[in-house]
């Protein structure tokens, strides 16, 4: 899928209430298509999500990591097709690209603080 | 006055008015998500070993919700879809199957609260610790049934994954001057539980407010097709994106409270 594509089917479709030309119809029911593919790729992700929490790697950060990496690719589907995100306006991108900054300072921030223990402060 | 930018995009943004609203919402919706994820990492690496509790939720119910949420994810953007595809009849049907998986969502996470709220912890006067669910819990009766089994030890609660170990349950009848202390499975019981109803009740709470806007959407907001149909679809869009948020959101809250 082009992006150029893409971005076509968030914007008004001249005559949209009096008829759609043969070309949009077909696109959209492309769209449509691939809107199903994606369903199902989450629907499997899930899966896989719940049978790889069942699988001994021997180190229990790996189940962790395993099962947030996938979750990571589910998240990226639903907001790269569902929220059109793979092609959206530069300002959509400039947005999130802020909240991504302001979100990793906050995790940061928080998980750094963690180790911050005043001197002789006794911890488990 | 017409409202500006409602159904075409401005010239400098590219983009109608509440598609930047939206955005900007979702982007503090992030922030507020965050906070509660990163206090959750915090609370689970401050636990002492072996007592952050693991196997206490049902994961094949969490699975059937997050199928539930998905599903209602892929109605969303095929009711929107079809709006584009001038088909307002598939619209109708698909919103409508939207709201009834966002009902099926709400009902599963209330049996999931409640049979949090009806498990009980209870420290007998003897040392010994009953773990259950209430089967009798008359303030009159000089007694308490619960259904579930005893332990010497509270850590021993800690780790439920019935795959490794199944627990044997029965019927345990406490007499009440034999109660130290008695407590359910609520927020109040242990961090983990705090933070569980925390961020999956933040999170019902979205269900509930984008399916009351979606059924306003489907119901007396749909008139708006007949008068606007490209301001309609667009209204539909932004509802979808937050909707998909929701999900979003639930993508990464099952696996880190229901298997990990």
């Amino acid at each position: 899928m082009t992006a150029q594509n893409h971005a076509s089917l968030t914007q008004p479709i001249a005559g949209q209430a009096s008829g759609l030309s043969h070309e949009d119809h077909e696109r959209l029911t492309l769209h449509v298509r691939r809107y199903l593919y994606v369903f199902y790729a989450l629907l499997f992700g899930t899966l896989v999500t719940v049978g790889a929490s069942y699988i001994p790697f021997g180190n229990h950060a790996i189940n962790i990591a395993v099962a947030l990496v996938i979750a990571c690719g589910k998240a990226s589907l639903v907001a790269g097709f569902f929220m059109h995100l793979i092609s959206e306006r530069k300002l959509i991108y400039g947005l999130l690209a802020f909240t991504a900054c302001f979100f990793l300072g906050l995790m940061f921030l928080i998980i750094s603080a963690y180790a911050d223990f005043p001197r002789l402060t006794v911890t488990h | 006055m017409d409202i500006p930018f409602v159904v075409h995009p401005r010239p400098d943004t590219g983009l109608y008015n509440a598609k930047v609203g939206i955005w900007i919402f979702l982007a503090s919706e992030v922030m507020l998500f965050g906070a509660l994820f990163s206090s959750y990492i915090l609370l689970r690496v401050g636990a002492p070993e072996g007592y952050w509790p693991r196997g206490w939720l049902n994961v094949p119910i969490g699975t059937v919700n997050t199928i539930v949420l998905i599903t209602s994810s892929i109605t969303t953007v095929m009711a929107w879809a079809s709006c584009k595809l001038n088909q307002f009849g598939k619209f109708k049907v698909f919103h409508a199957c939207t709201m009834l998986l966002a009902l099926t969502f709400v009902c599963i996470k209330s049996y999931e609260y409640h049979d949090k709220f009806t498990h009980y912890e209870i420290t007998l006067k003897d040392g010994r610790i009953a773990d259950g669910h209430i089967v009798a819990n008359n303030p009159k009766a000089d007694s308490v049934v619960i259904s579930g089994r005893y332990v010497q030890d509270r850590k021993d609660l800690y780790d439920l994954e019935v795959r490794k170990a199944p627990h044997h349950h029965e019927e345990i009848t406490i007499p009440r001057n034999q109660i130290a202390d008695m407590e359910s499975y609520g927020p109040w019981h242990n961090t983990y539980l705090a933070i569980y109803f925390t961020l999956t009740g933040l999170h019902a709470l979205h269900v509930i407010g984008g399916a009351i806007v979606i059924g306003f959407l489907w119901g007396p907001g749909s008139k708006l097709w007949e008068t606007d149909p490209e301001r309609f679809t667009n209204r539909i869009e932004i509802s979808g994106l937050f909707w998909h948020f929701v999900d979003l959101v639930w993508i990464f809250l099952f696996p880190v409270l229901y298997l990990i």
